[in-house]
């Protein structure tokens, strides 16, 4: 009898927060994701955001032992322009070939569930028009257009 | 934005179709539900069934069922079909004069297109459906702009 070849999903990564052995895998992935190697960026935002966790600085990642296959970043911002302070989420990524999984979803319900613990109602944050990816990322977690329109000047 | 009449009738009928791809319906039954022109929906599903979106059931109990993944066509995929919302509107003005201000009129307006376009093409018919459902305009004030513009005026 042949046979039958069945696709198997990989295990669900636990999702947990960052720690400072997390750093080297956060770096691989960004780097295989972008192309761009940014070792000192990631140290300097996990002393930022992931080594003194609370619940308005969030770094989570997922994975199993040292393979990363996702993290997510945020923070509480306490914003001018006459807004409430707000979650915001400046960095996620998560390994292609994970994807399409709920692995984002999770990470970022998670992220929001740590902004809900903070008293923190509503979340933002900023996508390039060209990164369909990404914007149908957030578009799919629920997120709709924001109050503000960003605005910017070149200075040379 | 605005979108063309039959633009519109092909994202009602497509989402309809979607929102329970197992479901058969006729074009009246759709037309109906949107208050739209019967004559005018069954022009746009054939557009439809050419372009993938919808299939065709012939005979008693027939009607249109969606065919397309929900989860990776998106809105601009299905306006596409029937306008492109991409095109350069103006041509410049052929004399030199005239081309500085007509430029930096384009470069405003393709500012606006490039949002426009970007959500449109962020937007799968899924998570469109997901958005009907979860009525995010509840409460909402709608198009706080143009309310503005009005007090000031």
């Amino acid at each position: 009898m042949p046979q039958r070849m069945t696709k198997t999903r990989a295990e669900p990564a636990p999702i947990r927060p960052a720690n400072e052995t997390d750093v080297p895998g956060v770096i691989a992935l960004d780097r295989e994701i972008t192309g761009l190697l940014k070792a000192e960026y990631w140290h300097e935002m996990f002393e930022r955001y992931g080594a003194h966790p609370d619940a308005s600085r969030v770094f989570l990642v997922a994975g199993i032992g040292s393979r990363i296959d996702g993290f997510i970043v945020g923070e509480v911002r306490a914003w001018e322009f006459g807004s409430s302070p707000s979650g915001w989420i400046f960095a996620v990524q998560v390994r292609p070939g994970r994807r399409v999984q709920g692995l984002g979803s999770r990470l970022f319900g998670a992220v929001c569930d740590s902004f809900r613990a903070a008293g923190i109602d509503r979340v933002r944050t900023m996508v390039a028009p060209a990164n369909t990816v990404i914007h149908s990322f957030f578009r799919s977690q629920g997120m709709t257009a924001g109050p503000f329109i960003e605005l910017e000047m070149r200075l040379d | 934005m605005t979108l063309q009449k039959a633009t519109i009738i092909a994202l009602y009928a497509v989402l309809e179709l979607a929102a329970e791809p197992e479901r058969q319906l006729t074009a009246v039954e759709i037309a109906e539900k949107y208050d739209i022109s019967a004559h005018h929906l069954a022009k746009v599903l054939r557009d439809l069934g050419r372009g993938g979106l919808v299939d065709a059931v012939r005979g008693a109990g027939g009607g249109y069922r969606f065919t397309g993944n929900a989860k990776r066509l998106t809105l601009m995929d299905v306006i596409s079909l029937f306008e492109d919302v991409e095109a350069e509107t103006d041509a410049l003005p052929a004399r030199a004069a005239g081309q500085e201000i007509a430029q930096g009129l384009r470069f405003v307006l393709g500012e606006i297109d490039t949002q426009a376009v970007a959500t449109l093409r962020s937007i799968s018919l899924s998570t469109m459906l997901k958005l009907a459902a979860r009525r995010p305009w509840a409460g909402v004030e709608m198009n706080p702009v143009k309310r503005g513009a009005r007090r000031a005026g």
